[in-house]
């Protein structure tokens, strides 16, 4: 791993130094940087604080997803069934709180209950019965999906009160000097600290990567890999209702809110160099993964580009970026 | 000669070599028959029906098919289902109907899949991207590049190309004699040529093929190549059967990840370096008996979906279960 090489302070100048700890920012940062500033050319509204703050806010839900789909990717794993568990709150928060404002706490604390459930379900069946989590989770993926519109009886009903929505589209004010803060970013500020803390500074941290670079060393040396591994899944549920509960405050009650998520969350954790089949990855790059992405989306939309088009870059980048973490593992 | 006892039956079983996707089969199928029988309207046992029933699994088979060439070899092929919207929708646009067109058509969508296999097999063992990544961002290509082209239904299929997808060689639909047809080769190729023998070599451990001299890139290429193609077959089938193509009809028919579970659920393993042709086969027939039966036993579209998703995980872990690897 790092900082094996052992140099005398005095020999390394303060400009080798430095040169060095810039080589180790991961690429995502100035990528997203520039990628960011295009956008801000063609509109300087966009770099202005408040442009930033609805950028944010747009992209939390991306971000807490990359987020959560980081640790299971980090211990070896997939997570496919997010997108799903995204449509399942929007539809199912509709239903649960019926209109009445005053059910909200019930309501999330209902679906943050289903999303432990799931995420509980998608462990045991990959650590006990031993499916590949690429299986296991898409049969999720259909199972929540059919259950979610099954419970609606086919059509989404009702619809999600103004209080629910807040956490998506509210603003905190009066906030000093941009006078008004989107929840959602928020929420996306503290989500990716705990993670982070989790993820790099508590021991299960340290286990998740143990267990994603080699499970059955990691279980010699004594981790309960079954129990990291769910613990992996619970988390990346917990992100998709969180991210869910935001997606809801954009758009109306509809079943496709969810749609394509999981895999737009899969290339944001790798752009941010999280290794599929596990053992590396960071919360920070993560992240940095689902603002580039939307950045990017926003970088096209402004060029006047269809659909199409964003589609064909998307695919590019994750290759590229792919690509570079293979090409630059190789040479080391 | 002992007693049939179950315990004796349990035992049989589970020494045989028989995979448990044939017991599989044919306890779904009997159990649908009697459930169609007790609740149903009791028409699953004729027939038509039970021909259906493989017409229907006609272009899930054929994709199935190239798709356990490449998870033999430890990989996998996410793109397929937008390679079979780019296959309907050029070629129903290159043909306009006229049967002159036909063989120009189909020269250009093989074309066309070779390079996207080529494509495939090239960023996974040259550039040493995950093939998941790889082909879901040669997929996102591919989706992207059709849907800024065409936006609705293109073209047509002449009438004649059309008996592909209904004309009858007699009693039998030659949508079946053609998935046999596909079966057997693919089925040779496997088990009787060395290229088939390189697969599962290398899907079994690709460093020790490596190192034995196997020129472990070319053949991954190669059954890229080949699973592309048989993207391409199943998209001219549905096609011929939609008359027209349309952008989203290879996602819609789930044809990417239905064919992932139906070959993992015929006994290949995502890990490679195990699988066959059949029992991909009777993977792909399990889903569309389960279709039929759910379509006659009036199951909510809804419930079929959680159903659906139970019986894949489960049926993939009765092969899983019992062995002492990690899943990842």
């Amino acid at each position: 791993m790092a900082n094996v090489t052992v140099q005398s302070e005095k020999e390394v100048s303060w400009l080798r130094q430095a040169w060095a700890r810039i080589r180790k920012i991961h690429p995502v940062f100035p990528v997203f940087l520039i990628v960011f500033l295009a956008v801000g050319y063609l509109n300087p509204k966009f770099i202005e604080p408040n442009g930033i703050l609805i950028f944010l806010r747009r992209a939390a839900p991306l971000g807490i997803l990359a987020v959560g789909q980081l640790f299971v990717l980090a211990a070896g794993g997939f997570d496919l069934s997010v997108g799903s568990q995204v449509t399942f709150v929007v539809i199912g928060g509709a239903l649960l709180i019926n209109n009445d404002p005053e059910k909200l706490t019930y309501t999330l604390l209902v679906l943050y209950g289903i999303g432990i459930l799931v995420g509980l379900i998608n462990g045991l069946v990959v650590t006990f019965m031993k499916v590949p989590s690429f299986i296991a989770t898409l049969g999720m993926l259909l199972a929540l999906k059919g259950a979610g519109l099954y419970w609606t009886g086919g059509a989404p009903r009702g619809y999600l009160t103004d209080n629910f929505r807040q956490f998506g589209r509210g603003f905190l004010e009066p906030v000093p000097v941009v006078e008004r803060f989107p929840i959602a970013v928020v929420v996306l500020i503290v989500v990716v600290a705990i993670a982070a803390y989790i993820f790099h500074f508590t021991i299960f941290g340290r286990q998740i990567l143990a267990v994603g670079d080699n499970p059955v060393a990691a279980k010699l040396s004594g981790i309960n890999v079954r129990r990291v591994r769910i613990l992996t899944f619970i988390v990346s549920a917990l992100c998709a209702i969180t991210a869910g509960i935001l997606e809801g405050g954009f758009g109306g009650v509809n079943i496709i809110a969810g749609d394509g998520l999981e895999l737009q969350a899969i290339s944001a954790a790798v752009l941010g160099g999280a290794v599929l089949l596990g053992g590396r990855g960071a919360v920070l790059a993560a992240a940095a993964g689902a603002l580039t992405l939307e950045a990017l989306f926003n970088f096209l939309n402004l060029i006047g580009q269809p659909e199409g088009v964003r589609d064909v870059v998307q695919g590019l980048i994750i290759i590229g970026a792919v690509a570079y973490a293979a090409i630059n593992a190789r040479r080391r | 000669m002992t007693a049939l006892s179950l315990e004796n039956i349990q035992k049989r079983l589970r020494t045989s070599r028989i995979p448990p996707v044939y017991l599989m089969l044919v306890a779904i199928l009997v159990v649908s028959l009697v459930l169609d029988q007790i609740y149903g309207r009791g028409q699953m046992i004729d027939p038509t029906i039970l021909t259906n029933i493989l017409v229907r699994s006609v272009a899930l088979g054929i994709v199935a098919i190239g798709q356990t060439f490449v998870m033999i070899a430890a990989s996998i092929d996410l793109s397929v289902a937008y390679l079979i919207s780019v296959t309907a929708v050029m070629s129903s646009f290159l043909m306009q109907g006229d049967p002159a067109r036909v063989p120009m058509a189909v020269a250009v969508v093989f074309g066309i899949g070779a390079l996207v296999g080529l494509v495939n097999g090239l960023i996974i063992t040259k550039l040493k991207v995950n093939a998941f990544i790889a082909t879901l961002g040669t997929g996102l290509i591919l989706k992207g590049a059709l849907n800024a082209s065409f936006s609705n239904f293109t073209g047509a299929v002449p009438e004649s190309f059309q008996t592909l997808g209904y004309g009858r060689w007699g009693p039998v639909p030659i949508s079946i004699i053609v998935l046999f047809a596909i079966a057997i080769v693919a089925g040779f190729v496997l088990y009787r040529t060395k290229f088939g023998a390189h697969l599962y070599g290398i899907g079994g451990n690709e460093v020790v093929a490596r190192l034995s001299g196997l020129r472990t890139d070319r053949v991954v290429i190669i059954a890229h190549i080949v699973c592309s193609m048989s993207a391409v077959m199943t998209g001219l089938f549905v096609v011929s059967r939609l008359r027209s193509g349309a952008p989203w009809i290879g996602p819609d028919g789930l044809y990417d990840l239905e064919s992932i579970a139906a070959v993992v659920v015929g006994g290949t393993a995502l890990s490679g370096g195990v699988g066959s042709v059949a029992g991909t086969l009777a993977g792909v027939v399990i889903f569309g008996i389960l279709d039929t039966a759910f379509n006659q036993l009036g199951v909510d579209t809804f419930l079929k979906s959680v159903l659906r998703g139970a019986i894949i995980i489960l049926a993939v872990a009765s092969y899983t279960i019992r062995s002492r690897r990690e899943a990842s």
